[in-house]
């Protein structure tokens, strides 16, 4: 009777979260995999299952456009080069950042990590468009900019609707992911460690290299992750930011739902990403892993 | 004690100067009183003015609030039940589903929710972005409640039964109460997000409906206009203050030394 209760009360809990995300998620995401493997319709959409000879509509078609045609597959190395760029600037911004925050008195910790968390809770538009405003062709930066080219006889370049805006704005956009990490390792580091370094006569930079840096490991591949696998799939801001040569996969995506129609092709690039995206974090989370059992050990 | 390099000093203070500054921009140039975003002339409201009249933003502002009460209360109470069953029980499924929308990146769940809802012949509007917005937002519901579960005490829950509270009785008259900063905390955090969604809502609006990150998107495109400002501005008011709210209500939220 009692263990009979225990089951129902499993179900009733975890019952409606479960069939809502089965409907609205995995269902959806379901249907674009088998969408993947079908041929576009005459005026967007899907062909027909079953065409007028009987014949059913299942096929690669899709797949083997994007393996064939190999401007795709440059969209794609394009999106991971801008991701991989917009990480390491992160890295370098977040280290010293998440260090200062990890060094500072406990009483201050939280304010100052609050600060860092606070921009990303701001609409995301709003922050895009910022940098519309400080890379436009009238502002400061740009008149700046320009002016120093001149002086040099270079001609002048727009700084906005260019991949220096689009990486800018990727980099402002995803710095917390990798402060947050970066942090929430280094705040766990043993003083007592580079103390005792330092007494072997390591100096700073060795006490770095060689103790900092490599505990920090775990903290540093989730940043990654957390800033790499988002920043593959934008598209909002080469969309606003960008010239006619960023586009990036999300911008591909978008044309083949909302403008070409040709979903078939648009859900094998979504796939494709999602993959990459699953595989990349489940590499971050298995060396961190094994990074963080290396620390454990040490 | 540790010596702080004037480098790590130098590099951090670029870094938070780079995080305010251009938001810290947005907000100065919405009271100045020229259409150009470049330099500063003079302080005005007329931007204000301007947005209070303009009946296109106010339609999308009612949008978004409609949608974001409706998403944040739905998802609530189904991001709380999956906080729950999470906590108690061992599940395989259910963690699946509630973390992968969030690890994915938000376009994908945008166009499959669209090709789902256009085959489904369900017309695109407010009731779809509802229904994708409430499926993002069970996740960040579901972690928050989780945490608060996590630092609270279930031999309560345990006892309750022991005297004989139905599992019913047990939930509503001692789990909940204790976990109710979590929750609100969590509904607030599903409002924010809903309010501020962009990439989901893009795919799954359909052509008539406008919400306001929508209706901001589609000025930006054509011109950069100080009235974006304005609802910019606006916008961060309300969302500052919600985090403010919800802070307060569950510290682990933004503390850095959370419990794991």
């Amino acid at each position: 009777m009692a263990k009979r209760s225990v089951r129902m009360a499993k179900w009733v809990v975890s019952g409606p979260p479960l069939v809502y995300l089965l409907v609205f998620f995995a269902i959806p995401a379901l249907i674009m995999v088998l969408a993947s493997f079908r041929s576009p319709g005459e005026f967007g959409g899907l062909a027909p299952l079953v065409d007028e000879a009987g014949k059913l509509d299942i096929n690669l078609d899709s797949y083997a456009r994007f393996v064939t045609e190999t401007v795709y597959l440059q969209v794609f190395i394009k999106s991971a080069w801008y991701a991989a760029l917009t990480t390491l600037i992160c890295l370098l911004l977040a280290y010293p950042l998440a260090t200062l925050i990890a060094k500072s008195p406990r009483k201050y910790r939280d304010l100052l990590l609050l600060l860092v968390i606070l921009p990303f809770w701001s609409n995301f538009l709003i922050r895009v468009y910022a940098w519309m405003i400080i890379l436009g062709p009238n502002a400061a930066l740009a008149r700046l900019v320009n002016g120093a080219l001149a002086w040099f006889g270079v001609e002048p370049v727009p700084l906005l609707f260019s991949a220096f805006a689009v990486l800018v704005c990727l980099v402002y956009v995803h710095l917390p992911f990798m402060v947050l990490p970066l942090y929430a390792n280094l705040e766990k580091h043993d003083q007592a460690l580079l103390d005792a370094a330092q007494d072997l006569g390591a100096n700073g930079w060795q006490r770095f290299w060689r103790i900092t840096f490599p505990l920090s490991l775990p903290g540093v591949y989730a940043g990654a992750a957390l800033v790499f696998i988002p920043a593959l799939g934008i598209f909002a801001i080469p969309d606003i930011l960008g010239g006619p040569n960023d586009t990036l996969i999300g911008n591909l995506i978008k044309q083949q739902f909302l403008e070409t129609r040709d979903w078939p092709f648009g859900s094998v690039l979504s796939i494709v990403l999602t993959v990459a995206a699953l595989a990349l974090a489940g590499i971050a989370a298995w060396v961190g892993r094994r990074g963080g059992g290396a620390t454990a050990r040490a | 004690m540790l010596r702080r390099s004037p480098w790590l000093w130098a590099t951090a203070l670029f870094a938070y100067a780079f995080l305010y500054v251009p938001l810290l921009i947005v907000v100065v140039y919405s009271f100045n009183d020229s259409r150009l975003n470049a330099e500063w002339v003079g302080f005005t409201l007329d931007w204000y003015r301007k947005l209070a009249a303009d009946d296109d933003m106010l339609a999308a502002a009612g949008n978004s609030l409609l949608i974001a009460v409706t998403a944040s209360a739905v998802s609530t109470v189904l991001g709380t039940m999956a906080g729950v069953a999470m906590h108690r029980y061992k599940l395989t499924v259910l963690p699946v589903l509630v973390l992968t929308p969030i690890a994915i990146p938000e376009i994908l769940m945008g166009v499959s929710l669209l090709i789902f809802f256009v085959l489904l012949n369900f017309t695109l509007g407010l009731v779809s972005v509802a229904l994708a917005h409430i499926a993002f937002c069970i996740g960040f519901v579901a972690i928050v409640v989780r945490a608060r579960l996590a630092g609270m005490d279930e031999t309560l829950t345990e006892a309750a039964r022991d005297c004989g509270a139905s599992p019913a009785n047990a939930f509503r008259y001692v789990t909940l109460p204790l976990i109710m900063p979590g929750v609100i905390a969590g509904a607030l955090m599903a409002f924010t997000l809903s309010i501020d969604d962009f990439v989901i809502t893009f795919f799954t609006a359909g052509a008539g409906t406008v919400t306001l990150p929508l209706q901001i998107y589609s000025m930006i495109k054509i011109a950069v206009t100080p009235e974006v400002n304005a609802v910019s501005t606006l916008l961060m008011l309300l969302t500052l203050l919600l985090i403010v709210v919800a802070a307060k209500l569950s510290p682990t939220l933004l503390r850095s030394d959370r419990e794991t």
